[in-house]
């Protein structure tokens, strides 16, 4: 057991573990924050893909004293600004993208990594980009439409992104 | 299901919703799912059991569909706030637990909007008048100059109304109407509308509760150490370094009880999930596994063969096939074959249960149906049905894999040894070689033509049953009417000179359970492409020929949308085919149609895929296509991935390296289109999936002239 200082959502959070348990569960079982999943527990599926310094890693492989002290990790529960949703989320709401949404926390992280370096994606950019993250439902067609929907909600404003609770949709 | 049939009644007071399971949050405003504890003044009256509403106006309906993802959360709710005439957005919504008022709980089989679309709009419409009612006795008006709005009973030509809180008091004690008026579906807000899933805004912020997420304080951990060759058993234990793992509690033998059979498991114990995954990696078990070296699915495939060589038990028949097959111009024999497949839902099975030391039991589970659960649990821990408690969670994917109990059993077995709640986790591991597992099933084909006519076609079905293996309710030389019922005439409206429909039952050890779309799953691909054989023997067009002996309007009409979607007429370029097949299961009627295109460098690509859709009334629009995409993308997994194979009586496959589903740079392109047959409610979760199967396989030999017959295709060597 180690006690680790962990930056998670911009708050500091300490545990007190066995170096080798996996982000993912540190995560989950020690900082309280369910959001990310497990599906395979070998970077095969992308439910536990987190950000590291804004990097999507699979956390699920990455044991907790691989994490530098100063490294800033964010999960699903940190992408958004209070209540305003990050417009990837606004975008999955709009193409109304999950089923049954497990694999969507992994999806989104990897989609808002890939917006970050890539603003203006094409269909073979996000193919590339997603396809660590696996979807058993099947809505990787919504998910592709939800993506370059986002790039277009980023462009238009990067500060006037819609608020939670507004689903818009027909 | 009988909601308030009888018109005599009693009015309930109900002081809490702790009788009714875990709110799962599903409101508009995105909030986390909470317990939800009411006010001491509020006193809630149950009008009926699906619809509560407390004196300060608060509405709650109970939602008894669990959601795996297909849906329920919005479209079962639906039919109830339809007919009350209240807006989703302003309900709240909770789970039925799985008692008996509730009635038929279970999502599967495609059932929940076709069995509920009677008995809940019922259910509303009732409310509705039970309140119209109260409010017209109030004013002293005729009921006709009174109706209902948006969660209140306004008077015509007034500006009087009430809102339901201000009514239900009195409302609860009238007689349940038995036969209240259904809307006329013209006046329907919700029902065929494009609305938004509410329940969709937590399901991309992290707070949507799975399953895997639900902790309860004082609970300890478990991992499963499962018989690699299924049914083994233990032989010796040795826990030493599983002990010496920090966290890891305890180990001990365990069980697994399969509907059918119990087998045995060893468990680790810990005070955290990594701690029992150590554990379980550093137990050894030494298993008995004698005579499960024959459990394999290369032998179970062989009996399978040996049984195509004979007739099988006859289920229906039409004229005499021997004597067409004798005569005809041309005949075909042909067998088709599917493999076993993982239903590997991304949330693996898990299970939170408390044993608790004055005999209650208290669950948390992603189920498909806490009424199963409860029966279930209460039967296996020998305990009465009142005295367990379902919650059941949201699930991250199930496809039939989560209506069969187990991995529930298991947690109770080990919560009544410890005395403490017990959180069970399986891995991909256990998921992927424990199963149970679809079938790989046999068509054996034998048809025939005449000229440019299909004149007979022998369908013999064989393979393991789920009646038989799971239920025990396959007697020998008995047919299985679970398979044959989506076989039949009946089912497949082709009308064909010369029909036969027979069944071979073949067993295996192997645990098998219904996976999406259950047998149609296997069948629709040999129906589907021995037509397609029929037709190209008999020189006509695959669309053509069926049109021409299918005498059910519903079905012509499904494959003329087909055909012009898809535009089916069209000169394709060189090296490009389509193939087209349609099948009706669940109720409802889906037709597909595959575009692929030959590859320079070898096999074939998947350019397109068109579904089409008939399924009656539907709630939401945008979620039929949902689920038709993701019938899209399960069928092709399940037609070009590797299927289950077992060796030495363990599955050969593990986790998702080697049993891989389809990603999102495999995903083709894909259109659905709905058919408004305005016919009453067909399933929707899985129709969509069986002819996607037989439609990629013939236009693998529309491009190519390969008739492919067996499941997995590789579509690199096609």
């Amino acid at each position: 057991m180690a006690v680790f200082n962990l930056n998670v959502n911009g708050k500091k959070v300490t545990v007190d573990v066995e170096p080798d348990m996996p982000l993912l569960w540190v995560i989950r079982d020690f900082a309280g924050l369910k959001g990310t999943k497990f599906g395979c527990g070998m970077a095969l599926c992308g439910a536990c893909t987190v950000h590291l310094n804004g990097q999507p890693i699979r956390s699920c492989q990455t044991p907790v004293s691989s994490v530098a002290k100063s490294a800033k990790i964010t999960t699903i529960e940190g992408i958004s600004d209070g209540n305003q949703l990050h417009a990837v989320q606004q975008a999955w709401v709009e193409e109304q993208v999950p089923q049954c949404g497990y694999c969507q926390s992994g999806q989104i992280m990897s989609a808002v990594a890939l917006l970050k370096t890539t603003p203006n994606p094409t269909d073979q950019d996000i193919d590339t980009a997603m396809s660590g993250n696996l979807c058993r439902c099947g809505t990787y067609d919504r998910i592709r439409k939800a993506i370059h929907r986002a790039a277009d909600l980023s462009k238009t404003s990067s500060n006037t992104l819609p608020k939670a609770g507004k689903v818009g949709g027909n | 299901m009988t909601p308030n049939s009888n018109s005599r009644r009693e009015f309930l007071r109900l002081s809490s919703l702790s009788g009714l399971g875990l709110m799962l949050g599903v409101s508009s405003f995105a909030k986390n799912a909470s317990l939800v504890k009411l006010s001491a003044e509020a006193i809630q009256l149950e009008i009926n059991p699906f619809i509560i509403i407390d004196n300060l106006g608060n509405i709650t309906l109970v939602n008894p569909r669990p959601d795996m993802g297909q849906g329920s959360t919005q479209a079962v709710p639906s039919l109830l706030a339809e007919e009350l005439e209240v807006s989703l957005e302003k309900v709240k919504l909770i789970q039925s637990d799985g008692k008996s008022k509730y009635g038929s709980q279970l999502s599967g089989g495609s059932s929940s909007v076709r069995e509920l679309w009677e008995p809940l709009r019922k259910a509303g419409a009732a409310a509705r008048e039970m309140l119209t009612e109260t409010a017209a006795k109030r004013w002293g008006v005729p009921v006709s100059n009174c109706y209902a709005q948006d969660g209140r009973i306004l008077q015509r030509n007034s500006d009087k109304s009430f809102s339901y809180g201000e009514l239900a008091d009195e409302a609860a004690k009238l007689p349940v109407p038995t036969n209240p008026m259904l809307k006329d579906p013209k006046d329907f807000k919700i029902i065929g509308k494009n609305k938004p899933r509410l329940d969709v805004p937590s399901r991309v912020t992290g707070k949507a509760v799975f399953g895997l997420d639900v902790e309860l304080p004082g609970m300890v951990y478990a991992a499963m150490f499962h018989a690699p060759a299924i049914h083994s058993k233990v032989i010796s234990i040795d826990d030493s370094a599983a002990l010496k793992v920090p966290g890891v509690i305890k180990v001990m033998k365990a069980e697994r009880a399969m509907p059918h059979r119990t087998s045995e498991a060893v468990a680790v114990i810990a005070t955290n999930w990594w701690a029992a995954l150590k554990g379980k990696k550093a137990l050894n078990v030494t298993w008995d596994s004698a005579g499960l070296e024959k459990m394999t699915t290369a032998d179970y495939y062989a009996r399978s063969y040996e049984a195509a060589k004979a007739e099988g038990i006859n289920f229906e028949e039409k004229g005499d096939i021997d004597q067409a097959l004798a005569h005809s111009g041309k005949t075909i024999e042909a067998i088709y074959e599917t493999p076993f497949l993982a239903h590997a839902p991304l949330e693996p099975e898990n299970a939170l249960v408390h044993v608790k030391d004055n005999g209650e039991v208290d669950v948390w589970a992603p189920v498909q149906g806490p009424d199963q659960a409860l029966g279930s649990v209460a039967d296996y821990l020998k305990v009465k049905p009142e005295k367990v408690k379902i919650n059941v969670t949201l699930l991250g994917g199930a496809f039939g894999r989560k209506a069969y109990l187990d991995f529930v059993l298991e947690a109770c077995f080990l919560s009544k040894e410890l005395k403490k709640p017990v959180k069970l986790i399986w891995t991909r591991e256990d998921d992927i070689t424990q199963g149970p597992y679809r079938p790989g099933m046999l068509s054996a084909m034998k048809g025939a033509v005449n000229g440019k006519k299909i004149a007979a076609f022998h369908h013999h079905a064989i393979g393991e049953s789920i009646k038989g293996q799971v239920f025990k309710f396959l007697q020998d030389h008995e047919v299985d009417d679970w398979v044959t019922g989506e076989l039949s005439a009946e089912n497949h409206k082709y009308d064909i000179p010369t029909w036969k429909l027979s069944w071979t039952n073949v067993k295996t050890d192997i645990p098998i359970v219904w996976w999406r779309s259950v047998y149609a799953s296997n069948f629709a691909f040999g129906q589907e492409c021995f037509m397609d054989e029929l037709a190209n023997a008999a020189g006509v067009d695959p669309i053509a020929a069926r049109m021409d002996i299918l005498k059910d309007d519903r079905f012509k009409k499904v494959l003329e949308v087909l055909s012009e979607k898809a535009n089916w007429k069209e000169k394709l370029p060189a090296g490009q085919g389509k193939g087209v097949a349609i099948f009706k299961s669940f109720d409802s009627i889906s037709a597909c149609c595959v575009t692929v295109s030959k590859q320079a460098s070898g096999g074939v690509k998947i350019e397109k895929v068109v579904s089409v859709i008939d399924c009656g009334w539907y709630v939401n629009p945008d979620n039929v296509k949902a689920q038709t995409e993701g019938n899209i993308v399960m069928g092709i997994t399940a037609a070009v991935k590797p299927g289950i194979t077992f060796a030495n009586g363990m599955a050969e496959q593990s986790n998702y390296h080697n049993y891989p589903i389809m990603r999102i740079n495999e995903a083709p392109k894909m259109e659905i289109h709905i058919v408004d047959s305005g016919e009453k409610p067909g399933g929707v979760g899985e129709p969509g999936l069986p002819p996607v199967a037989p439609a990629l396989a013939n236009a693998i030999f529309a491009a190519t002239g390969k008739r492919l017959r067996k499941l997995p295709i590789d579509l690199n060597e096609a």
